[in-house]
């Protein structure tokens, strides 16, 4: 269900207006808060128009951090140059895993990409001439770029705002329509004719496309990429966001960033015990509020049944 | 090459079969508890993994405190079991027949425990001290080989005799088998398919407990390892295919070499010589070797 046009805009104003009132501190959270906003929609892309849910989205967001800070610093490649590698390697990644895993559904889905995931982790953290092993790589691409905070956060917006649209009219789009016809029915929409694999497949790379645009701006934001970047936590949180946001309301994705990163922010600074409190939550959702937050409210507001109940797709 | 270089080669390749086949049988016994759960109750338990961390430092605390291994070994089955029990009671009932939810709501709860793990024994790295019984070296033809890691072979192989004997030859394994195949037709035959499924999930647990105690004694435990333990039994339960005891052995072993020969051939590589073929043999035979369809 799409958030109606009034609802979009007064979102990218109140985004707008965000560094102008808030000290630096917080318009760097508020900048990450962004970042995994792109990557968050672009999970749900995949296991809300889909159907299939992925755990290895981290593991593709953290690969276009490397590509763009390798590149950059070890070639010593322009930074338009290293962004545009970074991007396409993502996407080269999404559709290998597309290639491998688009057969599978359900659990075995899950299982697949959790493994694929592994294997890029697993290289992240052994290959060490290339990805530093566990020191990561740490460039000063954000210095040269000469960007503040406030700066920096401005054009995260823009590009957010950009690639926010891209998805939504990809969702929105007659492809899009077929997806949801692959989740609601896949063995009718192969009998009329539709190649399943196929669109799965290229959804998967979109999906793939979106997420290295957010591990560009992570790249550019952080400065720094480790394999802790690429683990599995990472994918984990990331869905945790889409499924808090709501799985297939797209826009879901800016409150489940939200709720999360702020949750994170807040528990950090009175203990170390974040892992457990992120486990709690997820335990939580998932007996509570399966449908996300947007989703509960909407339920307890209107009583309507008109989404998904099982939240998470199946 | 000569005849003493040839001879050297060939006692050092059977010391990385025999390394390999000792890790494979540890990965057998976590993870056939890993494949039951599964193949009866279409959970993927995502804490197993951290089950048998638990298993291990209970292990290890009851080991240090009473000093028998064979305590430690039951202490740790006992405890995983009744923490099975408690979150197949506590958590999973609220999110019965959504498969998602379930995975997802254990991946929460092994997060909590792997941090729990951390409050209550620390991030140090725990050695469960091999009791006198098993240290030493035995002889197994021309080779000196650990007695510990040929205790644990023994044991994998023994647990693969128990499961074998429980799931075809006594009422209880008819029931799983059947269970596995038809849930829907055992519950209409009029028998309380629950209890069932509670048994295997503590049954289950139990293995992953008993796998911790083993693991911890020849590894070791640190707060990473049930991610470890559980990468490996995902690998091992979806090569064999769901709920198959046959398949969980079979792809135990592969992994176990592979893994073994991986670390000593290409250490850089290690987890693609791994996952790699995994990958594969799952793009083209979705539910594994012996996996059938739900």
């Amino acid at each position: 269900m799409m958030l109606s046009r009034p609802y979009a805009l007064a979102g990218a104003a109140f985004l707008a207006c965000v560094p102008l009132v808030l000290p630096s501190y917080y318009v760097s959270v508020a900048t990450q808060i962004l970042i995994f906003s792109v990557l968050t929609m672009s999970i749900d892309v995949l296991a809300g128009f889909t159907g299939r849910t992925p755990l290895c989205f981290g593991a593709i967001f953290g690969t276009s951090a490397y590509v763009v800070l390798y590149t950059f610093s070890v070639f010593g490649w322009p930074w338009p140059l290293a962004m545009i590698c970074g991007v396409l390697g993502a996407s080269l990644l999404a559709l290998l895993f597309a290639a491998l895993a688009v057969r599978t559904s359900g659990v075995y889905f899950l299982l697949l990409t959790l493994a694929l995931g592994l294997i890029v982790w697993g290289i992240c953290l052994r290959w060490t001439p290339v990805t530093g092993g566990e020191n990561g790589l740490r460039t000063e691409l954000r210095q040269s770029l000469g960007l503040s905070a406030r700066g920096l956060y401005a054009c995260v917006a823009l590009v957010v705002g950009v690639v926010t649209f891209a998805m939504w009219r990809f969702v929105r789009s007659p492809f899009g329509l077929t997806l949801r016809g692959i989740k609601e029915g896949e063995g009718r929409m192969a009998s009329l004719g539709y190649d399943v694999p196929l669109h799965l497949t290229i959804a998967f790379t979109a999906a793939g496309f979106f997420a290295g645009i957010a591990g560009v701006l992570y790249a550019v934001f952080n400065d720094f990429v480790s394999p802790s970047t690429v683990q599995l936590a990472q994918s984990v949180s990331g869905l945790l966001m889409a499924i808090v946001g709501g799985i297939g309301t797209l826009f879901g994705g800016f409150v489940g960033a939200f709720v999360i990163i702020a949750l994170e922010q807040a528990v950090s600074s009175v203990t170390e015990r974040w892992p457990m409190v992120l486990g709690l939550t997820f335990i939580a959702i998932m007996i509570f509020a399966p449908e996300g937050v947007i989703g509960k409210a909407r339920l307890l507001l209107t009583k309507s049944h008109n989404i998904d109940p099982d939240g998470v797709g199946r | 090459m000569n005849v003493n270089a040839w001879a050297g080669f060939k006692r050092v390749l059977a010391f990385q079969i025999m390394n390999g086949l000792t890790f494979a049988a540890l990965l057998f016994v976590v993870a056939s508890g890993f494949t039951l759960i599964f193949g009866l109750l279409r959970i993927v338990n995502l804490a197993h993994g951290a089950l048998y961390l638990f298993g291990g430092y209970v292990g290890f605390t009851v080991g240090a405190w009473s000093g028998s291994f064979v305590l430690a070994m039951l202490s740790a089955m006992i405890f995983v079991a009744l923490a099975g029990y408690a979150l197949d009671q506590g958590l999973l009932r609220f999110v019965r027949g959504v498969e998602l939810r379930q995975v997802m709501l254990t991946l929460g709860v092994a997060f909590v425990l792997n941090d729990l793990g951390l409050v209550i024994w620390g991030g140090d790295t725990f050695t469960i001290p091999t009791p006198e019984w098993l240290q030493g070296a035995v002889m197994i033809g021309k080779l000196f080989y650990p007695k510990f890691r040929v205790f644990v072979l023994v044991v994998g192989v023994l647990v693969f005799a128990a499961l074998w004997l429980l799931l075809n030859k006594t009422r209880l394994g008819a029931l799983i088998r059947a269970g596995v195949d038809d849930r829907e037709m055992v519950e209409a035959c009029g028998i309380d398919i629950r209890s069932v499924f509670l048994v295997t999930f503590m049954l289950g647990s139990a293995l992953a407990g008993l796998g911790g105690v083993l693991g911890g004694t020849f590894l070791a435990l640190y707060p990473s390892a049930d991610a470890e333990i559980l990468v490996f039994s995902l690998a091992v339960v979806i090569i064999g295919g769901r709920g198959s005891l046959a398949g969980a052995a079979i792809g135990a072993v592969l992994i176990g070499l592979l893994n073994t020969f991986g670390q000593v051939w290409f250490p850089q590589l290690a987890y693609f010589v791994i996952f790699g073929p995994m990958a594969l043999l799952l793009a083209f035979r979705p539910l594994g070797l012996f996996g059938k369809a739900a």
